[in-house]
């Protein structure tokens, strides 16, 4: 019982970093109709940035995921202006492929400077962790912290989305560029900040996802990447709500996999759990119907 | 106040518009009427930026829109009901009146609400429905008060009486009429020729991307070439 609840929690938490990559994933495509595959990558630049922050220049981890945040953003949105922009009018075939070209670059350059030695991530919270049951069920901090910042970003997305002006313009460029650019709304900018909230997002994951699986690596984000990806299809790509359930359900579906049928196994059954989803639910669990136009 | 010269629009290789020249001064309600392909919706859009002519030029109030993007035109004064009404049907009433107020200071917008829901008072009854869920009359009427929303001089307005009950397209034109009478200059593309030309000082008769004839709504209207195209008699 109490192994079980352990692998839950794990499953969790897993989930939780999976819902907040696959919440950049699904704003991009809400918005840009695109899916950017280079956003796995993006969590690894932001995973060395805090590593060099906060081993090589003793800063504060905060400082460190603050940094990570800060140049992630500043990536993402001249990811976009370079290498998206000018295909706004191109097929989708070759914005993937671009896609697929920057996550490649990304990887090749973060191999020519840091090399592909694995980097020992630091345990951001200590070691710090609380034990329940006598000790038999062990919840460390940084699992805490990972489900808190995934529940607080939800939060706040929601909000923002639903309230705010920035937040509605979104959604309406989402629906319609034409008619939004007829009410004003600057759709370039628009695109512009959801890759910057995208990659803010890339960057939070992935020191998350460091400070739990610690080898650091050029090709660290792509595996979480492709999940959260996964996640985001499976949940509906394009909601909001659809990337935490995904996320979590993909993350909890990996652990159990793991543990109780095979660890070698347990990326396949993920990937299995998908195309299920997909062949009872082409939209995703909360896809939107697309609506025949009359 | 709208001056439209010789503008050529392709789409690809097909030559949509040519050499298409109007005007529409202040107070005016002026219609385009035309078949099914003529080019109407083609020329509305060159108007508002989502399309740019390879020539001449548009001009609104004396400035040249030609390079103006289109999210920078509707703060001029120039709103566009787009053919096909293009609310956005995922948010509220109230959500599509907010973004139609985008441009607009924060400090008018209770105000402007409150005008648009007085001339229109099912939208006020449906404020928080999801606008995909209203009828085609009341998601025309979203439209158009959406672009009243950012307080237009011109008002373009695309085929409104389209796929409406007679009924409701009566509705639609009355309201024209009293949004003209409070002074709002209207551009209206219309295939229903009869109504467009009862309600119009002037009108354009457009042929496969070509203006063909020009008049008042009366003289048009009293045309036999007109008659026997577009009024089936
Ligand atoms: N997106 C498009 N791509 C190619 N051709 C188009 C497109 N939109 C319209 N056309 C063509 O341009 C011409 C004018 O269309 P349009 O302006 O929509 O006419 P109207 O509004 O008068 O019905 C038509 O021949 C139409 O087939
Ligand atoms: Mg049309």
């Amino acid at each position: 019982m109490i192994t079980f609840l352990n692998h839950l929690i794990n499953g969790i938490s897993l989930g939780s970093i999976y819902a907040i990559i696959a919440l950049g994933y699904t704003m991009v495509y809400g918005i840009a109709k695109m899916l950017n595959f280079a956003h796995g990558d993006v969590i690894m630049v932001g995973a060395y940035v805090c590593f060099f922050a906060v081993s090589s220049f003793g800063l504060h981890p905060v400082l460190g995921l603050v940094l990570a945040i800060l140049i992630c953003t500043l990536l993402g949105i001249v990811i976009e202006k370079l290498a998206y922009k000018p295909l706004r009018q191109a097929t989708s075939l070759a914005v993937l492929i671009t896609a697929i070209g920057v996550s490649y670059f990304l990887q090749n350059a973060a191999q020519l400077l840091w090399t592909s030695n694995p980097k020992m991530f630091p345990d951001l919270f200590g070691g710090a962790a609380i034990r329940l049951f006598d000790g038999r069920l062990t919840i460390t901090v940084g699992t805490l912290v990972t489900i808190a910042a995934c529940i607080i970003i939800m939060v706040v997305l929601t909000l923002f989305t639903g309230k705010t002006r920035m937040g509605k313009a979104m959604r309406a460029c989402s629906e319609d560029k034409g008619a939004a650019q007829l009410m004003g709304i600057n759709v370039n900018r628009t695109i512009s900040v959801t890759f910057a909230i995208g990659s803010a997002l890339a960057a939070i994951a992935g020191v998350l996802l460091c400070s739990a699986y610690p080898s650091l690596v050029p090709t660290t984000g792509s595996m979480p990447g492709i999940k959260a990806f996964t996640a985001a299809v499976f949940g509906g790509i394009g909601s909001i709500p659809g990337a935490l359930i995904g996320g979590v359900l993909l993350g909890i579906i990996e652990i159990f996999a793991g543990a109780y049928i095979s660890t070698q196994l347990s990326n396949a059954i993920v990937f299995l759990v998908l195309i299920v989803v997909l062949l009872v639910r082409p939209t995703g669990l909360l896809g939107k119907q697309i609506r025949e136009k009359v | 106040m709208l001056k439209v010269n010789n503008i050529n629009v392709y789409y690809g290789s097909i030559h949509a518009i040519k050499d298409v020249s109007f005007e529409v001064h202040p107070g005016e309600i002026v219609t385009l009427i035309g078949a099914n392909g003529a080019g109407k919706s083609t020329i509305l859009q060159t108007v508002s930026g989502l399309l740019r002519s390879k020539t001449g030029s548009v001009e609104f109030l004396d400035q040249d829109l030609s390079n103006v993007p289109a999210h920078k035109i509707v703060s001029q004064g120039l709103a566009h009901v787009p053919e096909g009404r293009r609310i956005f049907l995922q948010m509220t009433v109230e959500d599509n009146l907010t973004m139609g107020a985008f441009t607009r200071p924060g400090s008018e917008f209770d105000a402007s609400l409150a005008d648009v829901y007085e001339r229109f008072p099912r939208l006020k009854e449906r404020r928080k429905q999801i606008a995909g869920t209203l009828s085609g009359g009341e998601q025309q009427m979203l439209a158009m008060g959406r672009a009243l929303m950012s307080h237009p001089r011109l008002l373009m307005l695309d085929e409104p009486s389209m796929g409406l009950s007679p009924i409701l397209v009566q509705q639609i034109f009355d309201i024209i009429t009293e949004l003209h009478k409070a002074g709002t200059t209207i551009l209206l593309v219309e295939q229903n020729a009869q109504m467009a030309l009862s309600v119009a000082d002037r009108a354009y008769v457009l042929e496969s991307g070509k203006i063909v004839l020009s008049g008042t709504g009366a003289e048009l209207a009293e045309s036999d070439e007109i008659k026997k195209a577009y009024l089936g008699g």
